[in-house]
């Protein structure tokens, strides 16, 4: 099945080629993964647990490198460029992560987890780059004008849904070529989770995201393209519309209609 | 290349533990090799000689001392540390008063070998004289009974883990039976834990076998086998600490070889019961 | 019949009872020898309390009988011992704290190789091994070559009694924090060293400082093994290679001199003040940063 979708000649931004990645040589967790992605969308990646949604979503990031056990095979294209010929820090710089659980680090201030991705590259800012930098990162996640005044309090006192808007700013501050995140709403409460889904549809203006989300009403509200994947293999790729009006394969119209999942 | 020398500095460091335990073991076994090969290893830790005069030695008389002081001081230490584990893990868990009983028994263990020597010198002895166990007071009780307050926070400490660790379900079991709260203790809490608790109570002898100063002010440094428990006598830790300041040559490697046998014998207290430990835990 | 089943429950219900009693009784009792000793350090000690005991070196034996004599306190202090503690575990904590916590890296981030599983029991078996072991090892290492007792050869034994203490804090400090952290600063594009400096380290440190401070703690009431490597010295010492005093070694010179008991008391009332309070401020400090 040829998983791309061509409405029209964009250049692809992220261009994944037959991406496998496996935990031991007989488990594969992701198989045979094919998938174009577009500039400026949002991309969901829903299945059942245990279907390599997130396994997959970290590959692009290279984070299974920490674990010597996991083999990646496959293409990964970033802007036309194997991801795995480059330097991962690279890699990583290039492609933002955000976590299930926010994650802002515990020792450091707001101000200086937004920066944190500078300072652990060793990139010197002047002052009022620095500022700028925090500022802009911050206003995108709509947090700004609830820490300004507390920017130096560890981000840790922060409420969860601030935590992980801070946690999107840390990663966006970066200006990453992509912005991955793996279910970033699935320990937040509704409130927060619906801000977070609005911050993405505003981040889509200038960012490629790719979220991997258990919830198909999330889905279904945020995404322009959809794929559903089931026991490591990519079961369809198509635009969420189409997918949630006519899924072509029996097994996403099950878990769509609940059958499992 | 920085995350490369950074690992290297860290493989560094762990290599130089490896290399310290080669050196300790290096260090004892040089160090004692003349006394053993002037005695016979056999001979050595079956002789009751401690002769400076004759500078014949054999290390019987402290490895009986230290056996005996170590083994009494447990006996004494089970009741008590038993029950701190009990009143921590069982009829108080994780109130206030367990708080509070668990930080006193803490500080217990910091307080210096020394000034438990001196209290129990000062203190204990001569009560120890007033009731009449011997004239001077000075011997194996004396010791047994200090070592005792010594290691009840590491018997205790370790056992209230394996005791609050038991499953409340099990003994919702036996409570649900009709089991009352000592039934349960003895029928469910303890059994279910019982090699958790052994593994600390051989911890505890690990801690009392290499125990000095105390020891060394309260055993009465005699050089004889104890036969009762008023005898007075030497352990091989004490024996190391009086004479270790004016030994040289054959004298210096004897009690080189008497440190040997220590690290040997504590070396395996300690691994059995990390090994009893390990079972525990799958 | 009824009435059987009846009483049996009430006397294994009073059984119970007793039983608790018992194991509270016990409890007790194993709490009083540290008020105990606390009381009579205080008791015997508050007297030679004073400034002087910060500023003199320990006296003389003829000192100490005369000023017996004619009933006065005895004179001088223990500033020997304090000056040769702070040298030793000065030493200790240079050469043990930067080992250990390496070690305790490298353990915690390579949790299931063979060599870790070796290092790990290795550290084990130091810690268990009996402190007077230690010194008479250090004494072949160092006092023999050197030919001099010194205060390095205290640092040095004083240094292998923390490592395994530092080495088990800090690996279990850092396997504490989530795997997110150290992957969210990857994720970042930070290199493994800046993430573990500046991530991980970071966020491990109340764990490491209070790891610290108690091995710190434990090791500075030590006297067996700087007995068989410092020796002692009736003067203020500040060179590493010299024979040095040491506060514990200053109680058992003491003790054995019958002139000089009177200090004994004294200089273990604040050794023991000084030991119990770096055990209660670490302990104290862990728990205010847990919170937070």
């Amino acid at each position: 099945m040829e998983n791309t979708i061509n409405t029209n000649n964009d250049k692809y931004i992220l261009e994944l080629k037959n991406v496998s990645v496996a935990y031991t040589p007989e488990k594969k967790a992701v198989e045979d993964v094919c998938a174009n992605i577009r500039e400026n969308t949002v991309t969901a990646i829903m299945g059942p647990s245990g279907c390599g949604k997130s396994t997959l979503l970290r590959a692009i990031n290279r984070l299974h490198d920490l674990y010597p056990e996991i083999q990646t095979t496959g293409e990964i294209l970033l802007k036309g460029e194997d991801i795995f010929k480059m330097n991962p820090m690279k890699v990583r710089r290039l492609a933002g992560m955000v976590f299930q659980r926010p994650n802002p680090f515990p020792t450091m201030s707001i101000y200086d987890n937004v920066l944190a991705g500078y300072k652990l590259n060793n990139i010197k800012l002047s002052k009022s780059d620095r500022d700028e930098v925090v500022e802009n990162s911050l206003r995108s996640v709509a947090l700004w004008d609830e820490v300004k005044d507390s920017i130096s309090k560890k981000g840790t006192f922060l409420s969860g849904g601030q935590q992980q808007r801070l946690c999107i700013a840390r990663a966006i501050a970066l200006k990453p070529e992509v912005l991955l995140m793996d279910e970033p709403t699935s320990a937040l409460d509704p409130i927060s989770t619906n801000r977070i889904e609005d911050l993405i549809l505003e981040l889509k203006e200038h960012y490629t995201i790719v979220i991997v989300t258990h919830n198909m009403s999330q889905a279904a509200r945020i995404s322009d393209n959809s794929m559903f994947m089931y026991l490591g293999h990519l079961v369809e790729y198509d635009t969420t519309k189409q997918m949630f009006t006519k899924p072509k394969d029996k097994r996403t119209e099950d878990y769509l209609t609940g059958v499992f999942g | 290349m920085k995350d490369k020398i950074f690992k290297a500095i860290l493989f560094a460091a762990s290599a130089l533990i490896l290399l310290l335990t080669a050196g300790v073991v290096y260090a004892l076994v040089s160090q004692s090799i003349s006394a053993f090969s002037a005695f016979g290893f056999f001979n050595f830790i079956s002789s009751t000689e401690w002769d400076s005069v004759n500078d014949s030695y054999g290390a019987l008389p402290f490895i009986t001392g230290t056996l005996i002081t170590s083994l009494l001081a447990l006996f004494f230490c089970i009741p008590f540390s038993l029950s701190i584990a009990l009143f921590n893990g069982e009829y108080f868990r994780g109130t206030r008063m367990s708080s509070i009983v668990s930080a006193v028994v803490d500080l217990l263990a910091g307080i210096p070998s020394i000034v438990y020597g001196l209290w129990g010198f000062y203190v204990l002895r001569p009560i120890l004289i007033d009731m009449g166990f011997s004239a001077q007071g000075f011997g194996v009780l004396l010791a047994a009974i200090i070592l005792a307050i010594m290691i009840i926070p590491y018997a205790s400490s370790l056992s209230t883990e394996f005791i609050s660790m038991v499953p409340n379900e099990l003994k919702e079991g036996a409570y649900s039976l009709g089991a009352t709260k000592l039934e349960v203790i003895r029928t469910v809490s303890l059994p279910v834990s019982i090699s958790g608790i052994t593994a600390a109570y051989v911890l505890a002898l690990g801690r009392a076998l290499g125990e000095t100063m105390a020891v060394t002010m309260l055993i009465g440094n005699t050089n004889n086998i104890p036969m009762a428990i008023s005898d007075t006598g030497n352990t091989m830790a004490s024996i190391i600490a009086n004479q270790f300041g004016e030994a040289d040559g054959l004298k210096l490697s004897s009690l080189m070889a008497i440190g040997l046998l220590l690290f040997l014998i504590t070396a395996t207290i300690n691994f059995v019961a990390k090994y009893i430990m390990k079972i525990v835990n799958k | 019949m009824k009435k059987t089943i009846f009483s049996s429950s009430k006397y294994r219900q009073y059984k119970s009872k007793l039983f608790f009693y018992a194991v509270c009784a016990f409890s007790g009792i194993t709490m009083i020898p540290l008020f105990l000793i606390i009381w009579e350090l205080l008791k015997k000690g508050y007297k030679q309390l004073n400034l002087s005991l910060f500023t003199e070196v320990s006296p003389t034996s003829m000192d100490a009988m005369l000023a017996k004599i004619s009933n006065e306190p005895i004179p001088g202090g223990i500033l020997n011992g304090i000056t040769g503690t702070l040298l030793i575990l000065a030493i200790s904590i240079i050469l043990a704290i930067p080992v250990g916590i390496c070690t305790g890296i490298y353990l915690a981030e390579n949790p299931k190789g063979a060599f870790s599983k070796l290092i790990r029991s290795l550290s084990d078996l130091l810690q268990g091994i009996p402190s007077i072991v230690v010194g008479i090892i250090v004494y072949a290492w160092v006092v023999k070559p050197m030919y001099s007792y010194s205060a390095l050869a205290g640092g040095i034994s004083l240094a292998i009694m923390m490592l395994p203490m530092i080495i088990r804090s800090t690996e279990e400090s850092l396997k504490m924090l989530p795997a997110s952290l150290k992957e969210a600063g990857l994720a970042l594009g930070g290199s493994y060293s800046s993430v573990v400096l500046r991530i991980l380290l970071p966020s491990a440190f109340s764990g490491l400082f209070t790891g610290s401070l108690l091995a710190i703690s434990r090791v500075m009431g030590e006297t067996a093994p700087l007995l068989v490597t410092v020796l002692g010295a009736s003067v203020v010492n500040w060179d590493i290679t010299h024979p040095t005093s040491a506060i514990s070694l200053l109680i058992w010179e003491f003790y054995n001199d019958p002139n000089l008991a009177p200090l004994v008391w004294t200089s273990s009332l604040l050794l023991l003040f000084l030991v119990l309070g770096i055990n209660i401020f670490a302990k104290r400090i862990s728990k205010k940063w847990k919170i937070q």
